[in-house]
């Protein structure tokens, strides 16, 4: 549906973005994922046509966006950071001016916007001033503008930035009904967001494209070492002769107990979870020293995240 | 394009501009009416549109400041940009737009002189060729204004350089012609002309080699024309600012002369000012 290919651009000697290269499959909820100023709204600037690449291309259902940019604009929806709205208008008369401008018919107007305004809920405030509404109505507003006229891509910068807990939760929502049958793509910097409704991630860190996988697999890629952690009836001093029989031991942290148990915590390579739980447990029994406690620590996206855009600030340090 | 018409329209509608702007106008050309054909009982209609050619001076101002510089301001810029309109699109429907909010009150002003042949003799001809005139003048300064409103963010801003742009194509004529006239003299003011179109170009473009070329070619063809034929140069440079100042061609269709070269001299003022107007907008794309 969208190819990014070897996408730059810089602002005079500062790189924004330094070859990007990514497809969008149709269908999907795709989410960017990045630190403050690593270059998603200026990749999202590029491929929604309202910032001019130095280099690249950008292809929308088979439309270059510069070449063939109305083309490719009729098929693309897009809510910018700051939704961009005419404050001394109504909602109702700015929706008609954007169904106008996609070039929407005269006589469909009136059912698209009845539609627009059912999904994003803003029929109750459809006849007020833009500026007089709530932030969390007016980013709706948006969200309505870019899915006038059923475009088959939406693109959100950053939907949700500004918003309380429940208008959060309503917009995700939202995003995951469009999701259903637009192939949607947002940005964001909370990766809880990401996690709860994309089901692919690009993570973007100084203009790159570092990862871009399911959430699970990116999970499942970075949980090369299990960390397991465990409470024990056994003394301090024998666990680390109980457990130097196991293959692939990076750590071992031990903190007595009063009753005479033990916390442990282990980090294992080149195991997942299970088979590293099980090789505890059989460790721990034949030593007949019975685990009263044992969970496997997940590595979260968090770490994997913070992990990868953590090795481009050393890669950069050097 | 319609869309951008409709929207820009009613958005005059909505804020105070395009009512201010029709007040001033009718203010003027009733203040006007009745000082020379009531009071003063002249049938020369077209002498008010000649007196009160400097209210272009205050409205232009008031009604193209908005127009491109309030949506960057607001952001709704990457909306035009995302919608699929083209630039062109964008900026002819504004200007359609502004030429029918000063259409409006033109209209009234234009059942003015037949108001008045109740009253006399008026030559209808003369009257109705200078309100076509006042209108082209008024496309023309209207062209320029949101060229202006188009280089910048901030309306005050755009207010501010148009009333400056405005007020020194109104008196340019009269300045120019306190000029020196000598042939040095118009040579020293051409190349100070080429440099400070130089300076602009640096301004917009910061590419030190184009300026240089630009600057190059400007002010050295001056000097090797001057070299070639001095005495060509005998009272060229207030000539010159004569045809470029937009009033003084106005002043012609004035005097009952309906000159088509005044008209079409208006249209290519506003074609070239819309074209840089666009290309302003896109620039802002690579830019940004």
């Amino acid at each position: 549906m969208i190819e990014v290919n070897h996408l730059c651009k810089r602002y005079g000697n500062h790189t924004a973005v330094w070859d990007l290269s990514f497809h969008i499959e149709k269908g999907q909820i795709y989410g960017f994922l990045g630190p403050n100023g690593a270059g998603k709204s200026t990749t999202m600037n590029i491929m929604t046509g309202c910032l001019a690449a130095t280099s690249g291309q950008v292809r929308i259902g088979g439309f270059d966006i510069f070449e063939d940019a109305q083309q490719a604009k009729k098929l693309i929806g897009y809510l910018p950071e700051q939704p961009p709205l005419y404050l001394d208008r109504t909602p109702r008369e700015y929706l008609t001016f954007v169904a106008r401008a996609k070039g929407i018919r005269e006589s469909d107007i009136p059912n698209q916007l009845t539609h627009v305004m059912a999904v994003t809920q803003i029929q109750d405030v459809a006849d007020r001033l833009i500026k007089n509404l709530s932030k969390g109505y007016k980013q709706r507003v948006g969200i309505a503008q870019a899915i006038l006229g059923d475009p088959e891509v939406i693109i959100l910068d950053e939907p949700t930035v500004g918003l309380d807990p429940r208008q959060i939760t309503e917009i995700r929502e939202l995003i995951q009904q469009l999701g259903k049958d637009h192939t949607v793509i947002l940005s964001s910097h909370i990766l809880s967001e990401v996690q709860a409704v994309c089901q692919t991630i690009l993570i973007i860190s100084k203009g790159k494209l570092v990862a871009c996988d399911s959430p699970e697999n990116l999970e499942r890629l970075f949980a090369g070492t299990a960390t397991v952690n465990l409470v024990v009836e056994a003394q301090e001093k024998n666990i680390r002769g109980i457990l130097q029989d196991i293959s692939g031991l990076v750590e071992i942290h031990t903190k007595p107990m009063e009753d005479g148990c033990c916390q442990v915590q282990v980090e294992l390579e080149g195991h997942d979870d299970r088979k590293a739980c099980r090789d505890l447990f059989f460790a721990f029994s034949r030593a007949n020293c019975p685990i009263l406690q044992m969970s496997a620590a997940k590595a979260s996206l968090e770490d994997i995240f913070l992990e990868l855009t953590q090795e481009e600030k050393e890669e950069s340090a050097k | 394009m319609k869309a951008v018409l409709r929207h820009e329209l009613s958005s005059c509608f909505t804020n105070l501009s395009g009512y201010v702007f029709g007040a001033f106008l009718l203010l003027f050309a009733g203040i006007y009416t009745m000082v020379y054909n009531l009071q003063a009982a002249t049938t020369n209609f077209e002498y008010v549109l000649g007196s009160m050619s400097f209210v272009f001076l205050i409205i232009v101002p008031i009604l193209t400041m908005r127009v491109l510089a309030e949506e960057r301001r607001q952001k709704t810029d990457q909306l035009l940009y995302s919608l699929p309109l083209s630039m062109t699109q964008v900026v002819v429907g504004k200007y359609l737009a502004l030429l029918t909010m000063f259409l409006i009150p033109l209209v009234i002003i234009s059942l003015y002189p037949l108001i008045l042949t109740a009253f006399g003799n008026l030559n209808l001809a003369a009257a109705f060729g200078s309100i076509v005139g006042f209108f082209c003048l008024g496309a023309a300064l209207i062209a320029v204004g949101i060229y202006i409103s188009s280089i910048t963010e901030s309306q005050a801003v755009a207010a501010g350089l148009c009333f400056v742009v405005m007020l020194v194509n109104y008196f340019i004529a009269d300045l120019a012609s306190m000029a020196s006239s000598t042939a040095f003299g118009s040579l020293t003011m051409l190349i100070l002309c080429a440099l400070i179109i130089s300076g602009i170009v640096y301004l917009m473009t910061k590419n030190g080699f184009a300026t240089l070329m630009c600057a190059a070619v400007l002010a050295g063809g001056t000097m090797v024309a001057y070299a070639f034929d001095s005495s060509a140069f005998e009272g060229l440079f207030p000539a010159i600012m004569e045809k470029l100042s937009l009033f003084e061609w106005f002043y012609v269709l004035i005097d009952g002369v309906f000159d088509l070269r005044c008209v079409v001299f208006f249209l290519s003022v506003a074609g070239v000012f819309l074209f840089l107007s666009v290309q302003s907008m896109e620039k802002r794309r690579w830019s940004e």
